[in-house]
């Protein structure tokens, strides 16, 4: 069973298995416009909640992803590093940015479910 | 659609596609030359010059010869001057038009620094030659160094480096040599989210750390928001603070005193980005508010040429706190006259330079050209230069007001106009298309998406320069361009846009996704 978060930056976390895959939402890729290039964390970088964890460079911007929760990561996406375009095309699936361990499940708490992030996402349009 | 003066501001013929898009024979338009590549000029099987036959020459190549051709394009002289005529009038410039680029002080390059350039005492002289040869060179550096003291209150210059992201390190390598020299391990440099992005680059390329400081709601710095970042980082952390007055937002920072205060209290320099003092030239002296560095753009507010046109500059003023640490090359004076200070053996002063920046004294031709812009005004006319900047910035933000937003609400800038494109919001048109539509009006467009404290930032600088007249058509021509936008059923034609120009919008995401970084001829 998938659950997933969002956080106000604009990040997403689908934990299955105690596993955390980590992405940037629909919205964030509209707002970036075309991506060009992703700059993903090396497996086995441990980060705090909250810190810089990858680079997207689009036409418009250069932004940084935040990781939502505390953990390891333990796999990036490689797809995604050839083909920047996968997080425009599909941010939420296969244009995912890497996974990561759980450190702390209380951290995925205090982030924001499907609608609150919708009404967040509206409130702020 | 016509302007309130009855100039036509989009192409009549857009209601005729065939008009529009219809290509000339040639290639050509009007008398805008279609210009290809020099490779694709051609001329790969002539040649241009005319050299003697080289085959008396005894071969020392070892075997290394080359053995294909060289593949060097032979053209003719015309050829390969029409081809730089060409671009050079592709090529759009404060020479040909209204360049309200923000952030950058387009102001017109008078003329009367080109001539003074052009001396022969300045021309012909070369860094190497002995300085009892050049002493009325280092006259000029003394006297240009004079005024840019005296205009901001401050103790010390370095003139050498090159461009305003230079100088930027320049005061900052200075900061560090003061701290380095107190044995201080403060890293932390306060930057806020405003900035130059060139602003924390410099920074961090130090080796501090940046820190930011969040803009207030009206988009100025607070004094109590840079005490808090003092207070949450620890006061014996802080190495300073870079700050923009005016800042990105075209807004005088009112509480800059009070800032320098809290950072020199917490034992930190005060590092400010000149780039803006174009608003401020002749009327406020930076030393006055605190300020301990602080770097010029001689060719933005001195009126040297940039923008393609010439090489930049960015000499660097000191506090009495930092006026030690000044790189070298530096100005003596003695009763010999004027020596530039090349080597500090820290015999007989108490200079302790940081090192150098350049491998000579830095842009001599820029120099001569901003004194001349100094002398030409007086202090009267350079405080007068900067109250008609800001002048014409508030007439255009006056002007548009009513159709565009202002970010941080209805109040006078100072050099510069920002609006944000809320007003544009559901029409389907951006910034961007305003900014390509603008083109095909014969404008270079406003800064763009910058600051990105905004969303959809349009930062306008018309400078001192514009006369009523040319800024009253850039703001017909954008208010018309907005009202449009605004009223619907363009949106197509401001996507198209720019349909005048030599090319049209470029494909930024294949560029950026598959570059091409080398020419490929297509007859390989």
């Amino acid at each position: 069973m998938t659950k997933t978060y969002y956080s106000q930056s604009h990040e997403y976390v689908s934990v299955e298995d105690g596993v955390a895959t980590i992405g940037i939402t629909h919205y964030a890729q509209s707002q970036l416009g075309d991506i060009v290039f992703v700059e993903l964390p090396e497996t086995g970088r441990g980060f705090k909640q909250g810190d810089e964890a990858a680079v997207v460079e689009s036409v418009k911007a250069a932004s940084e992803v935040y990781t939502p929760i505390a953990g390891e990561t333990t796999e990036m996406n490689e797809d995604l590093a050839a083909n920047p375009a996968l997080a425009n095309e599909d941010p939420e699936g296969a244009g995912w940015f890497f996974k990561q361990t759980i450190t702390n499940e209380d951290e995925l708490t205090k982030l924001m479910d499907r609608a609150q992030y919708d009404a967040f996402v509206k409130e702020n349009q | 659609m016509l302007n309130n003066k009855g100039r036509v501001t989009r192409p009549q013929e857009s209601t005729d596609d065939h008009i529009e898009t219809q290509d000339s024979y040639s290639g050509h338009k009007g008398l805008l030359m279609n210009e290809p590549l020099l490779f694709e000029v051609g001329g790969l099987d002539k040649t241009g010059v005319d050299l003697p036959d080289c085959s008396e020459t005894e071969n020392m190549l070892g075997g290394l010869e080359r053995a294909g051709e060289i593949g060097l394009p032979g053209l003719s002289e015309p050829e390969a001057v029409r081809h730089y005529v060409r671009l050079s009038q592709q090529n759009y410039a404060i020479d040909s038009g209204f360049y309200p680029l923000g952030s950058c002080t387009m102001k017109h390059n008078p003329r009367l620094n080109e001539k003074m350039a052009r001396l022969p005492g300045f021309t012909d002289i070369h860094p190497l030659q002995p300085q009892s040869s050049v002493q009325g060179a280092l006259q000029l550096m003394e006297q240009l160094s004079h005024w840019l003291l005296e205009l901001t209150g401050m103790e010390a210059i370095a003139l050498s480096p090159k461009a305003g992201a230079h100088g930027e390190l320049c005061g900052m390598m200075a900061i560090k040599a003061a701290l380095e020299a107190a044995d201080s391990s403060r890293n932390i440099v306060l930057v806020p989210e405003s900035a130059h992005g060139t602003n924390p680059a410099t920074a961090a390329q130090l080796g501090f750390k940046v820190a930011s400081i969040p803009a207030d709601a009206d988009g100025t710095v607070r004094a109590h928001a840079v005490q808090t970042a003092i207070e949450e980082n620890g006061a014996e952390t802080i190495a300073g603070i870079m700050l923009t007055n005016p800042n990105t937002c075209g807004l005088f920072e009112r509480e800059i005193k009070a800032i320098a205060d809290a950072v020199h209290e917490a034992g930190g320099y005060f590092y400010c980005d000149g780039a803006n003092f174009n608003a401020i030239m002749g009327r406020v002296r930076p030393g006055d508010l605190g300020v301990d560095a602080m770097h010029f753009n001689l060719h933005k507010t001195f009126s040297t040429p940039h923008g393609g046109g010439g090489p930049g500059s960015g000499p660097v003023v000191l506090s009495q706190r930092l006026s030690a640490f000044a790189p070298v090359p530096f100005l003596q004076k003695s009763d010999d006259g004027l020596t530039l200070i090349e080597h500090e053996d820290g015999d007989d002063t108490e200079a302790e330079p940081f090192g150098r920046l350049t491998a000579f004294h830095g842009q001599m031709g820029m120099y001569v050209r901003a004194l001349s812009y100094i002398l030409s005004h007086g202090l009267d006319g350079l405080a007068q230069a900067s109250g008609d900047a800001v002048l014409n910035a508030n007439y255009v933000r006056a002007k548009l007001k009513h159709l565009l937003n202002q970010p941080f609400g209805d109040q006078a800038c100072m050099h510069e106009v920002l609006f944000d494109e809320s007003s544009l919001a559901g029409t389907g048109v951006t910034t961007l298309d305003i900014a390509k539509r603008l083109i095909d009006e014969g404008f270079h467009p406003m800064t763009i998406y910058f600051p990105l404290v905004c969303k959809g930032a349009m930062l306008i600088e018309p400078t001192e320069s514009e006369s009523q007249a040319s800024i009253d058509l850039f703001v017909e021509t954008l208010a018309s361009l907005i009202e449009e936008a605004k009223a619907g059923e363009t949106e197509e034609a401001f996507h198209q846009a720019p349909v005048h120009t030599p090319r049209r919008r470029l494909d930024e995401t294949a560029a950026a996704r598959k570059p091409i970084l080398r020419f490929e001829s297509s007859s390989n």
